[in-house]
C-alpha cells in the first residue's frame, strides 16, 4: 500500500491544531457578536406600526409633554401606552381626515384598541419600576435613547442586566440638577430638556449625554455632585444591586 | 520460588503468548469488524440506542415544557437530577482512581483494565454533566455558570455557592480525564495505524496517531506527559467527589450538615465506580476472550478494593446516625428517626441492604472469583450508590423545618425516562468505544510481558505467572 499521508499533512495537522483552538473561539466571538448586535437587540430598528406615529413630530416639534400620552409615567411601574381616546382628544379636531389616522378612528369607532408594536421589553422576571427612576430625575432619554429625534420608534438601549447594572452599581454618575433651577423637583426635569434645547439654552454634558440617550465620559466634578444627590436623595446605594430589587 | 512482592505482580494468564498474540487479541477487536457481528454486541448496542431515543424524547419535552414534568415541587426541590449527577460523577470515579493513582503507586496490574475504566469515567462524566445543565430548565443559558469575562449580565457568578465550584470540578474533571485518555491512546493508535490493512483504519489511526514513530524521544516526551496528568487527576479523584458533597454539606438541611461527607462520598464514588468497571469487564472480557489480560485475580483485587470502599461506605452510614444522636439536636435526631422509620423507610432500609450487607459476602475468596455472583453483588451496589443519593436528598426535604411544607417526593415517568436514557447513552458510547477503540492498552500490556518474560518472550521462572494455564485464546 502507498503511503497514505504526503508531506502536506504536516501542514494540514498543524492547520487543524490551529483550528481546533481558532474555530471554536472564532465561534464564541461571532455568537458573543450577534448577541450584542441589533439583529438581536432590535436597539437602533424602527418597527412597523399601524399607525406611523412620529415622537418626533409630537416631542420635538409641537413640544407635547411625555405625559401627556404616557399618563402613568410617575405614579405607576408602567408609563402606560395612550388610549385611542387621549390620540383623539386632538385627532377629533385637527388631520380629521387623514388617511394615515384611519385605523385611529377605526379604534375610536369600535372601541378595539390599535395593536402598537412593543419596542422596549424586559424578561418577565424583570420588575421595572418607571415612577422610582423619574422621581429621581432620571431623564426618560437615559434608557430611550434620543426619543425626540424618532420618526418612527426604535429602540434606544439594548436593556441587557449589565448596562441596567451600570447605573444601579454607580448611581452618582447618572444623577443630576437642572442648574439653571437646582431646587426644581427631580421629578419635574425629567421631561424637560426637549424644551431646554429647542428654545437654545446650554445644555451641560451630562444633559446632551442623557438627551441624546449615549455613552459619554464622566467627570470627576459631575460625579462627586451625583454623590451629593445620591446623599440628598436618600438613595441606597447597597440595596439596588440586590437581586430583589428588580427581580422581587 | 523467591518470594515476589505482591505490589509489583505482573501477570497475564495462559501459556504461549507472544508480544503478537498479546497486541492481536486487543487490536483485532478494532481491526476486524467482523468479530463484532454477534449478539453480544448488537443487542446492548440496539438496547441502549433505544434507551438513548427515550433520553432524548425526556430532553425533548422538557426544553418545551419546563421542569415541571419533574416530580420536584415544594418542599423536595432537589430531586432526580441531583440524584443522577451524583451518581454518574461517582461511578466515574474508578476510572481516575485506577489510572492516575494506581499508576502513582506502580500498580502494574492496572494496565490491563485502566483504558477500558477511563473511558467510563469520561462517559459517565458526560451523562452526569447533562444533569446541571438540564435542572435549571434554561439549558440555553448554561454558561452562565461559567465566570465568563465579558457578558450582557454584568455578572459573576456566585463564587461562595457550592455549585459553581462544582462547574469548576467537573469541567477540569472532564478535561484532564479526557486528556488522559487520548495520550494514553497514542502509542496504540500507531500500533494499529501500522497493523491495518484497509485505507479507512490506516487513515484514521493514522491521524489520531499524531505521526507517533515510537522514537526513543517520543516514549520519553509520552512518558513525562502521561505522569504529569496523572498527578493532576490524583488530586481530582479527591477533590471532585469533595465538591460534589459540599453542595450538600455547606447547606445547613439536618442530615447534610455533616464534616463527614466529603470522605464518605469520595468512598463512595470509588465504590459505585469499581461495581460499575465490574459489571462491564465481566462479561466484556469473556465475550471478547480477553481472559488472559484481564485475568481472575484482576477481577478479585477488584472485588476486594469494593470491599474496602464499601465498609467506608457503611462506616459513614454509621456515623451519619451517631452523629445524629450523639449531637443532641432534635431537628438532626428527627430527620435521622424519619429516615429510618418515616414514609421512606424502606429506602433507607435497601440502602442499609445494598451497600452496607450484601457487599459483605465478598469476604469469601470463592465469591469473589465467582463471576455471576460477584455480577449481581455489583449490580446491587449501583442500584445502594443511587438509593444512597436518593435517601439522603428525599428524607432530608421531604420534611423540613416547617410541618405545614411536609409533603413527599417520587419521579415521574420523565425523571425515569432520562436517567434511564441516561444509562442509554452510557452504553451507546461504551458499546461504539469497544468497537473502534483499543479497550486494553496494548503497550503497557507488552511491557508487563516483558517483565514476565524478557526480551525473547522465553518465560522467566520466578515472574512466571499466576493462574492455572488457560486454554490461549489470543489468535481467533
Amino acid at each position: 500500500m502507498p503511503q497514505i499521508f504526503s508531506k502536506k499533512a504536516n501542514t494540514y495537522s498543524r492547520v487543524s491544531l490551529f483550528c481546533l483552538l481558532a474555530l471554536p473561539a472564532g465561534a464564541i466571538m461571532a455568537g458573543m457578536a450577534v448577541t450584542r448586535g441589533p439583529a438581536q437587540t432590535n436597539v437602533g430598528m424602527p418597527l412597523d406600526q399601524p399607525v406611523p406615529f412620529s415622537h418626533k413630530h409630537h416631542v420635538e416639534e409641537l413640544g407635547i409633554d411625555c405625559r401627556y400620552c404616557h399618563a402613568s409615567v410617575e405614579t405607576s411601574a408602567k408609563a402606560g401606552v395612550p388610549t385611542t381616546e387621549t390620540c383623539m382628544s386632538c385627532h377629533a379636531h385637527i388631520w380629521t381626515n387623514s388617511p394615515l389616522l384611519e385605523p385611529v378612528r377605526k379604534s375610536y369607532e369600535t372601541g378595539v384598541p390599535i395593536k402598537w408594536q412593543k419596542i422596549n421589553k424586559v424578561p418577565e422576571f424583570v420588575y421595572f419600576d418607571h415612577s422610582i427612576h423619574i422621581a429621581r430625575g432620571i431623564n426618560c432619554n437615559t434608557c430611550h435613547g434620543p426619543i425626540q429625534d424618532m420618526h418612527i420608534t426604535w429602540k434606544g438601549q439594548y436593556f441587557f442586566m449589565r448596562w441596567c447594572l451600570e447605573c444601579h452599581r454607580e448611581p452618582e454618575k447618572y444623577l443630576y440638577v437642572n442648574p439653571r433651577d437646582p431646587d426644581k423637583d427631580p421629578r419635574q426635569k425629567a421631561f424637560d430638556l426637549y424644551s431646554l434645547n429647542k428654545y437654545g439654552e446650554d445644555l451641560t454634558p451630562i444633559e446632551w449625554r442623557n438627551l441624546e440617550g449615549s455613552d459619554l465620559k464622566f467627570s470627576k466634578d459631575q460625579i462627586a455632585e451625583g454623590e451629593k444627590l445620591v446623599e440628598k436623595w436618600g438613595v441606597k446605594v447597597k440595596q439596588l444591586t440586590d437581586c430583589w430589587t428588580c427581580h422581587r | 520460588m523467591a518470594p515476589k512482592d505482591p505490589l509489583q505482580e505482573t501477570f497475564i494468564e495462559g501459556s504461549g503468548n507472544t508480544y503478537l498474540s498479546l497486541q492481536d487479541s486487543v487490536g483485532n477487536l478494532t481491526l476486524d469488524q467482523k468479530r463484532h457481528n454477534r449478539f453480544a454486541w448488537w443487542f446492548p448496542f440496539v438496547l441502549a440506542f433505544g434507551m438513548l431515543q427515550v433520553m432524548m424524547l425526556a430532553l425533548t419535552m422538557l426544553v418545551f415544557v419546563g421542569t415541571g414534568i419533574w416530580g420536584i415541587n415544594n418542599p423536595v426541590g432537589w430531586g432526580f437530577a441531583i440524584i443522577n449527577f451524583v451518581w454518574w460523577i461517582g461511578i466515574g470515579h474508578a476510572g481516575t482512581l485506577i489510572s492516575a493513582i494506581l499508576l502513582l503507586f506502580r500498580q502494574q496490574w492496572r494496565n490491563s483494565i485502566n483504558r477500558f475504566a477511563e473511558a467510563m469515567t469520561i462517559f459517565a462524566v458526560m451523562c452526569a454533566g447533562m444533569f446541571p445543565l438540564l435542572h435549571t430548565g434554561r439549558p440555553w443559558v448554561a454558561y452562565w455558570l461559567m465566570p465568563i469575562g465579558p457578558n450582557n449580565l454584568g455578572m459573576w457568578p456566585q463564587f461562595r455557592s457550592p455549585l459553581v465550584w462544582d462547574v469548576f470540578a467537573v469541567t477540569t474533571y472532564l478535561t484532564v480525564s479526557a486528556l488522559f485518555w487520548f495520550i494514553g491512546m497514542i502509542p496504540d493508535f500507531a500500533t494499529l495505524r501500522d497493523k491495518a490493512k484497509t485505507f479507512v483504519p490506516r487513515f484514521a489511526f493514522g491521524m489520531l496517531s499524531m505521526g507517533w514513530r515510537g522514537a526513543s524521544r517520543h516514549w520519553h516526551r509520552y512518558e513525562q506527559a502521561y505522569l504529569i496528568l496523572a498527578g493532576l487527576s490524583t488530586p481530582l479523584v479527591l477533590s471532585v467527589h469533595s465538591i460534589v458533597s459540599l453542595d450538600f454539606a455547606v447547606s445547613i438541611m439536618p442530615g447534610w450538615h455533616a464534616t463527614i461527607f466529603p470522605p464518605y462520598f469520595v468512598a463512595g464514588a470509588v465504590y459505585a465506580g469499581f461495581a460499575m468497571v465490574l459489571t462491564l469487564a465481566i462479561p466484556v472480557r469473556k465475550w471478547y476472550s480477553l481472559e488472559h489480560i484481564i485475568t481472575l485475580k484482576h477481577i478479585e483485587w477488584m472485588a476486594k478494593i469494593m470491599l474496602a470502599t464499601g465498609l467506608f461506605v457503611f462506616y459513614g452510614y454509621i456515623c451519619e446516625a451517631f452523629f445524629a444522636f450523639y449531637s443532641g439536636n432534635p431537628f438532626e435526631k428527627a430527620m435521622m428517626i424519619n429516615r429510618m422509620s418515616g414514609p421512606y423507610w424502606w429506602s433507607y432500609a435497601a440502602l442499609i441492604f445494598c451497600n452496607g450487607l450484601a457487599p459483605q459476602i465478598l469476604w469469601s475468596k470463592k465469591i469473589r472469583q465467582n463471576l455471576p455472583v460477584l455480577m449481581v453483588v455489583c449490580f446491587i451496589v449501583s442500584i445502594g450508590m443511587w438509593l444512597e443519593r436518593f435517601v439522603i436528598v428525599a428524607t432530608t426535604l421531604h420534611r423540613d423545618f416547617l410541618p405545614s411544607s411536609w409533603g413527599m417526593y417520587f419521579g415521574t415517568i420523565w425523571d425515569w425516562g432520562l436517567y434511564l436514557g441516561t444509562m442509554g447513552l452510557f452504553t451507546f458510547l461504551m458499546w461504539l468505544f469497544l468497537r473502534f477503540l483499543p479497550i486494553i492498552n496494548i503497550f503497557e500490556v507488552k511491557e508487563l510481558f516483558y517483565k514476565m518474560t524478557g526480551r525473547h518472550g522465553a518465560p522467566k521462572p520466578a515472574a512466571a505467572v499466576a493462574g492455572a494455564p488457560e486454554k490461549v485464546t489470543a489468535d481467533e
